[in-house]
């Protein structure tokens, strides 16, 4: 057992400073006849390292990887370029084994690199402040939905047609429970957002008004006018960024007066991972509302000696000091993930990721023309950034089947998200990173022609 | 240029920087110690430590926006884009100051920032109720494999069955292991696995038409424990302990009636104590038709030993990033499954993984038949696949027989360092036998003006990282010691020898504890002073 250090020499002497005849005695507090004494029966016992590789091994190749098959998904997680440097930082031990920076003295690299990772993000939201993270955009959603509703002392939140379906789902789910009011209808295929029609639903009873930016269909517009909207009645705009690479190119929500900015930071350093660990991130423009935040934050300082260092601060408002009372029960956050999302934003820079952000732009463009020659299949956006819609004239889900059968992961069906028959299931939604290539694209145009002949 | 805040120096402070030893540095360094700027510092928005296969730009927008990127030259490429950009006018004209450094800068900065950290793999990180074991190293390589890390959420199921076998699998340890029902598998930590929980017991409330509105908790719990209970809308109140440490069975019977909904117990306790009568408190918990919730923190400590399951527990999170060994990563990502009972499955919530002649089937919204009383979705996508992959690796690695000796190992080391200690240290349930696998010591003893915190910071000196500090909440000056299992006898020794000497020195009030630490990174930081004035992001 490779993993344990103590040997039976050890055990044996160190039961003789307890006074205990063996390691069973000591859980002599489990009631007798519920205590095992054996090993559970069923179970396999002990592998080696190679065995346990070649197990996991066998089973990751039941899978298709991303980088095996041309590859168009989005709806949430984006395939981008991870540079090496950034998996071997995050390998440190220091940083990969360290809990959470609860003695300072000794956590300065974590408190440091989280400092940095908050004015990151403020940065690139467009806002004052960001926590250290939450779990990921959908969750970091709901808890920018309720922080409104302490803010505003009202209850209702008003969700956009374009949240992310399963961002709507979870906040659907946690009011229900919680006692929000979600005013929320399904997407029509149009090419424009709903931010108008969600200006003139702001009312007095209004706590928020959640938006996506880009939007699940792709689409991107002007909030401005809305956020004014929602100031006039008291109420505040919350923005969902599940694409962080698109600020590179995009205004940010600040900019365009969103109160509160989550999103979902996958994209930069954490990879897709199937879906998890993300990585959530969370930030306010007004500094004022700093203390209604959910979350860990990282506050500078001086130590006795008068150096500059860094602590965990605002404690008051977490759940190891207020208990019940606590603005969220998070704890546990995404701290890793942080880091890998802050090392490729410094190795990015402001003039990395606007160039990253053109490249996927660019192709983005060159793709969305292509494929609106496939006969039968046409581009619902006008604007967008790195993702878009196509109608196609059959469900779309089979349609993902029959790609995928052909060695194509060429995008994700609506159908999957909205299956009400409503004819949102004609559509696809195609993302283009920077890892898509011309050949890639000519492949998928291809593919879906012969998929829908 | 000005040389960047290299020494930490706070413009304005008064003192010399001049360390313990006496020694003078002009850049703030000291050896090894070496001091690191911030990003915001040292970098610059023309540097970037990516290459891209063209120079790019964003082709103006089609309306004649403004170009953004460096330069208003269209490139080669950019004509091949019809009609300029689609970001229907919203291009981002304006700097947002974002620093790049080049690749050999972000390796150093990053290298030089990681050793001003403690982590286990310096040393001994004896963190109660965190469960600081080894991170093995093939959990990150196994990881990291494309066919796990490299897959897309949404993929259709046919492309992702290994996947969801692997889902399959662990979920198959941890139902054999806790002998429940069945599992979910898509909370995010802890604290999310807990409102897992609560939300499906809440749930099988409403089905059978029962409002009960109050949820009781001890008080030694953590803090996760009320704030869940309030987050998903329930009212929370204490339960009494007893003298020795443990839920107060008869307090308890004595508050349990058609209001209360849920108990949420831990146990192993955060006193480090097993509770005794857990099987009685949950038949008094069932006949007054409420659920118990156990949070299984500590469930390193009973792993192959005892089965919450028969001792009635309804529902549990399990954190695979304390048990099972995936990394904390300086405050995360976690893992929270919560295994469920009988009564509690039909309410579990989406997605979930099921098994069918023809392989895995993953269930979410779209197939809402499949299971018409869930709860719902409480996260986007399908949980923490990547601590999936390290956390059956690691189960693998063990086998039945292996985790039967880490919970034995575990409590074993606590109880090494309980009775070694406890005549320097108060032990205020060392009477009442063996311990879990955490040491609970409390400040009695100490001389007048020396508290917990000087204790723990002194160990910062002698190279450990401290204990958990000043919780459980019940007892005065906690120190609660968890070795793991994962600590050579020497170590501990080692750590015990340390410990000693600093708790007789609190006990004699040696003033010099209050210095403590002399010679990390940093001295105590001034708290305070971050709340009162917060500075949260850089400002330069
Ligand atoms: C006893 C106990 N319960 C719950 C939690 C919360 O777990 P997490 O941090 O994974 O959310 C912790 C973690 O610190 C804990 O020690």
């Amino acid at each position: 057992m490779r993993y344990l250090p103590l040997t039976d020499t050890d055990r044996a002497a160190m039961l003789d400073v307890i006074g205990a005849p063996s390691i069973d005695a000591l859980f002599a507090d489990v009631p007798a006849d519920l205590y095992l004494d054996k090993p559970i029966e069923g179970l396999p016992l002990h592998a080696s390292e190679m065995a346990v590789e070649r197990h996991m091994r066998a089973l990751s190749k039941q899978n298709l990887a991303a980088a095996d098959a041309p590859f168009f998904l989005g709806a949430g997680a984006y395939r981008h370029h991870v540079p090496a440097s950034v998996d071997h930082l995050i390998q440190r031990g220091e940083f990969l084994t360290a809990y959470t920076p609860y003695q300072p003295e000794i956590a300065q690299g974590t408190l440091q690199m989280l400092f940095e990772f908050q004015s990151q993000v403020a940065r690139l939201f467009g806002c004052a402040v960001a926590n250290a993270s939450m779990y990921d955009g959908s969750t970091a959603c709901w808890e920018a939905i309720t922080m409104a509703g302490r803010v505003t002392k009202r209850r209702k939140a008003i969700l956009s047609c374009g949240l992310h379906p399963h961002y709507v789902s979870t906040a659907q789910t946690m009011a229900r429970f919680e006692g929000h009011g979600i005013d929320y209808a399904l997407p029509t295929l149009t090419a424009e957002t709903d931010f108008a029609a969600l200006a003139d639903k702001v009312d007095g009873e209004t706590g928020c008004v959640v938006v996506q930016y880009p939007d699940i269909l792709g689409r991107i517009g002007d909030m401005t006018a809305l956020a004014d909207a929602c100031h006039a009645a008291g109420a505040l705009l919350v923005a969902v960024v599940t694409e962080p690479v698109a600020l590179g190119a995009l205004k940010s929500p600040g900019e365009m007066g969103a109160d509160i900015v989550v999103g979902e930071g996958q994209a930069l350093g954490v990879g897709l991972q199937f879906g998890g660990p993300y990585l959530g991130l969370f930030a306010v423009r007004d500094p004022r509302h700093v203390r209604q935040m959910p979350g860990r934050l990282c506050g500078e300082t001086v130590d006795a000696e008068g150096k500059r260092g860094f602590v965990l601060t605002l404690s008051t408002r977490e759940q190891h000091i207020r208990r019940e009372k606590a603005t969220s029960n998070i704890c546990t956050n995404a701290g890793l993930c942080a880091l890998a999302f802050s090392v490729h934003m410094t190795l990015l820079g402001e003039k990395g990721l606007r160039a990253l952000a053109a490249e996927n732009h660019r192709l983005a463009c060159l793709a969305a023309d292509r494929l609106a020659q496939v006969p039968g299949v046409t581009a619902l956006n006008e604007a967008f950034f790195n993702e878009f819609t196509l109608v196609v004239p059959c469900d779309a889900r089979q349609l993902v089947r029959d790609m995928a059968g052909k060695g194509v992961l060429g995008g994700v069906s609506l159908g999957k998200f909205y299956p009400d028959g409503q004819g949102r299931e004609n559509s696809l939604v195609v993302a283009v990173t920077e890892t898509v290539t011309a050949e890639d694209i000519e492949c998928l145009a291809a593919t879906l022609q012969e998929c829908l002949a | 240029m000005n040389a960047p805040n290299m020494s930490g120096w706070k413009p304005g402070t008064p003192q010399a920087p001049e360390g313990s030893d006496g020694v003078h540095t002009v850049t703030g360094n000291r050896g090894l110690m070496l001091e690191e700027p911030l990003v915001f510092e040292i970098g610059n928005t023309e540097t970037t430590g990516v290459d891209f296969p063209s120079p790019l730009t964003l082709a103006g927008g089609a309306g004649g926006g403004p170009d953004t990127g460096s330069g208003s030259t269209p490139t080669a490429d950019s004509s091949r884009v019809r009609e300029g950009n689609r970001l229907g006018g919203l291009d981002r004209s304006e700097s947002f100051g974002l620093p790049g450094l080049s690749e050999p800068e972000t390796v150093r900065h990053y290298t030089r920032l990681s050793r001003q950290n403690y982590a286990i793999d310096c040393g001994i990180f004896p963190l109660g109720s965190c469960t600081m074991k080894h991170n093995p190293r093939l959990n990150e390589k196994v990881a990291r494999m494309p066919g796990f890390s490299d897959l897309h959420p949404l993929q259709p199921e046919s492309t992702v069955q290994g996947a969801l076998g692997v889902i399959d699998e662990l979920a198959h340890w941890l139902v054999s292991l806790t002998g429940m029902a069945g599992v979910a598998m898509s909370p995010k930590a802890g604290a999310h696995g807990e409102l897992c929980g609560i939300l499906t017991i809440r749930a099988a409330l409403e089905a059978r038409g029962d409002a009960r509105q109050v949820i009781l908790v001890p008080e030694s719990a953590h803090g996760t424990n009320p704030a869940t209970a309030a987050f998903a809308g329930y009212a929370v109140e204490n339960i009494p302990a007893t003298a020795e440490g443990r839920v107060d069975l008869a307090a308890l019977e004595a508050r349990l009636g058609p209001d209360v909904a849920a108990v949420m117990i831990t146990n192993p306790n955060t006193c480090g104590l097993f509770e005794r009568e857990m099987k009685a408190i949950s038949d008094a918990v069932h006949a007054a038709g409420a659920f118990v919730y156990c949070d299984g923190a500590n469930f390193n400590a009973v792993v192959g030993r005892v089965r919450p399951g028969d001792l009635g527990v309804d529902a549990m999170h399990i954190n695979l990033h304390k048990t099972f060994s995936t990394p904390h990563g300086g405050g995360g990502p976690g893992s929270g499954p919560v295994v469920l009972s009988e009564a509690l499955m039909p309410f579990a919530p989406l997605p979930f993984v099921r098994k069918t002649d023809a392989g895995f089937d993953l269930i979410e919204e779209e197939d809402d038949a499949a299971a018409p009383q869930s709860f719902g979705r409480m996260a986007a996508f399908h949980g923490q696949m990547g601590m999936f992959t390290r956390a059956l690796a690691y189960i693998l690695s063990h086998g039945a027989d292996g985790l039967r000796q880490v919970s034995g190992d575990a409590v074993l080391n606590a109880n090494y360092i309980l009775r070694r200690c406890e005549d320097v240290l108060d032990a205020p349930f060392g009477a009442t036998g063996p311990c879990m696998h955490e040491a609970l010591f409390s400040d009695a003893g100490f001389a007048e003006g020396v508290a917990t915190l000087d204790l723990a910071k002194a160990l910062i000196d002698e190279g450990f990282h401290p204990m958990t500090m000043y919780f459980p909440l019940v007892v005065h000056g906690a120190m609660l010691v968890e070795p793991t299992e994962c600590e050579s006898k020497a170590t501990l020794d080692q750590f015990i020898m340390a410990l000693r000497s600093i708790a007789e020195r609190a006990r004699a009030g040696d003033e010099s504890l209050h210095q403590a630490p002399q010679l990390a990174p940093r001295r105590r930081l001034d708290e305070t002073l971050a709340a009162r004035r917060p500075v949260l992001a850089w400002e330069g």
